[in-house]
């Protein structure tokens, strides 16, 4: 870990009443930054923290957002929960899934896209819902999908 | 239309860039705020106990007698916690408050904290709102600058900040125990109870948990008193609740009411009927935890007792509607696959009860299922009913179990 990213997440102790409270923003914070969080991380959050690794690690891989293993630049969620299923997000999973070769945990050859089908997203009422990383898209259609994906590859999308 | 009479929280939902504090000041913004830091706050907690203010996450919860559960005497810390996990399917009401009105929240979250002694309050926000959250973060930048929040609010000597705290992904991060757990920093899994939070929560001290639309009801409460409150709803079930109507349905949003309006009119006026002039086959009524209702049960008062007097629930008010081409044991397999994903594992009856569930709906839809399979599903709802120790497990038996009462000829049909 480099050193940016720890005095980060010294600052971030400083901002609760009790800086164990910082274990999960910090663990967002690399999640963002590098897309994963490896052992290297946990161990540096729990000195810092003062905590045993097995509590930082406990939280890491309980939270669907936080990912211990590699994913893509681009990691596309798609909501498979009952409204969104209703609305047309089963369809427009195999599509994603199809046009990029790819499924659940798999990663495209250029590490650009890896997909995953996550639970209720809080957008019953515009689905179907997904998420690019930390971006969400409502009222999706495959049209729209392909166009963002288009576009993140042309280098065109910015998130 | 809903008239703007029968509203509380949306009144102003026509006003542009509300969100911000110049605008919501010009329409009378923390004027509450003012009027309750000139009174003491026992006054405040009376008067949110007279409104008769029940919780609106869910569990309907008296709010008043909430905060009369904290110890006496102000020498401890204590802590105030909004719970904007908003996790529940086909719930997305608190988000048009917090992503269109922030400032009612705030105001609302720093009259309870006046009230309750409250150091600092905590907004915990579900990690896919990621852009509200930056919404909160500005509004309680705003409300610091004018001294609204922060360090000695308006001259009075109170000092009251708020946080906002991203979750990371976990339904059960909106049971107010596990969402301690997640603030403090550990995977989210429910506490046993008692001690309940407002003896020993967050850090161990005393802390106060509501949802957003319970504490954006404290400032009407205040500046209008609780007979304005009361005089919407009925007993038992006073004030408005936002509905989330989704689904099949041709204008899904959210509509605000007085509690006790009529589930028919929600589905045919307000969401403007069955989508493609389909025919209505279920509703599940508030969140996917609630059981669900058949088409001939809809005329129903969306109220706290009324519901569950129907063997359902009010819940968190948003409204599934499925029309005649749902399948129903499809949507008992999701329904499954959601909860066990959730379930956090700490106790047992949760844990394996709904995954052996969600592994007897995977056969029945496979079709290697037997009619012993359906047995055993309600079985195991009905041994988990009680026995665990949050109420995720207990909604997945009875949001299950309900759907395979209901509709078990489609579930029989499965293993012909």
């Amino acid at each position: 870990m480099d050193d940016k990213v720890k005095k980060l997440i010294i600052k971030l102790t400083h901002r609760f009443p009790k800086k164990e409270s910082a274990v999960l923003p910090a663990l967002a914070m690399i999640q963002k930054r590098s897309g994963r969080i490896i052992e290297d991380d946990m161990e540096e959050i729990a000195r810092i923290m003062n905590l045993p690794e097995a509590r930082v690690f406990s939280a890491a891989s309980f939270y669907s957002m936080l990912s211990l293993k590699r994913i893509g630049k681009y990691h596309i969620q798609v909501c498979n929960n009952i409204v969104c299923s209703l609305l047309g997000s089963e369809s427009l999973w195999d599509h994603i899934s199809e046009r990029l070769g790819i499924t659940e945990g798999e990663i495209t050859d250029d590490g650009l896209f890896s997909i995953s089908s996550v639970e209720c997203l809080g957008s019953c009422g515009y689905g179907p819902a997904m998420q690019i990383n930390m971006d969400h898209y409502e009222n999706m259609t495959v049209e729209k999908t392909d166009y963002i994906i288009d576009s993140i590859r042309r280098g065109e999308w910015w998130l | 239309m809903v008239a703007i009479a029968e509203r509380i929280l949306l009144t102003k939902s026509n006003v542009r860039e509300l969100h911000s504090i110049s605008v919501y000041l010009e329409h009378g913004g923390y004027q509450a705020l003012k009027k309750a830091l000139s009174m003491p706050p026992a006054d405040i907690i009376s008067m949110v106990e007279q409104s008769e203010l029940r919780g609106r996450g869910g569990a309907g919860f008296p709010a008043g007698r909430k905060w009369r559960f904290l110890p006496a005497g102000r020498q401890l810390k204590r802590y105030l916690i909004c719970n904007a996990d908003e996790g529940e399917p086909g719930t997305f009401k608190d988000r048009q408050i917090m992503e269109f009105d922030p400032h009612l929240l705030i105001e609302g979250m720093t009259i309870a904290g006046y009230a309750t002694g409250s150091c600092q309050g905590f907004i915990y926000i579900r990690g896919e709102y990621d852009w509200i959250a930056k919404v909160l973060v500005r509004a309680i930048k705003e409300a610091e600058d004018i001294g609204f929040s922060g360090n000695n609010i308006l001259d009075t000597g109170f000092s009251f900040c708020v946080d906002v705290f991203r979750g990371a992904g976990s339904y059960i991060c909106g049971e107010e125990t596990a969402l301690i757990e997640s603030i403090e920093g550990k995977a989210g899994r429910p506490r046993l109870k008692p001690p309940f939070p407002a003896s020993c929560g967050l850090y161990g001290e005393p802390t106060v948990i509501h949802n957003v639309s319970t504490l954006a009801f404290v400032p009407f409460i205040i500046e209008r008193g609780p007979e304005a409150f009361k005089s919407f709803g009925k007993p038992g079930s006073y004030g408005t609740k936002m509905f989330g109507l989704c689904g099949h349905v041709n204008k899904p949003g959210v509509y605000e009411h007085p509690l006790g309006v009529s589930l028919k009119k929600l589905i045919y006026e307000d969401a403007g009927g069955i989508k493609g002039g389909k025919r209505l086959k279920a509703v599940i009524p508030g969140g996917l935890s609630a059981p669900v209702l058949k088409a001939n049960e809809i005329d129903i008062s969306m109220d706290f007792d009324s519901l569950t007097a129907a063997g359902s629930l009010l819940g968190t008010g948003g409204i599934i509607v499925l029309d005649e081409g749902v399948s129903i044991p499809f949507v008992a397999q999701k329904t499954a696959k959601f909860f066990a994903h959730e379930s956090c594992g700490k106790c047992t009856p949760c844990r394996e009860g709904t995954n052996v569930i969600r592994f007897l709906m995977d056969r029945l839809m496979q079709g290697k299922g037997s009619l012993n399979d359906i047995e055993q599903v309600l079985r195991l709802c009905r041994y988990m009913k009680g026995a665990t120790l949050c109420a995720l497990g207990e909604a997945a038996a009875l949001a299950i179990g309900t759907m395979v009462r209901k509709f078990r000829d489609e579930f029989e049909e499965l293993v012909k």
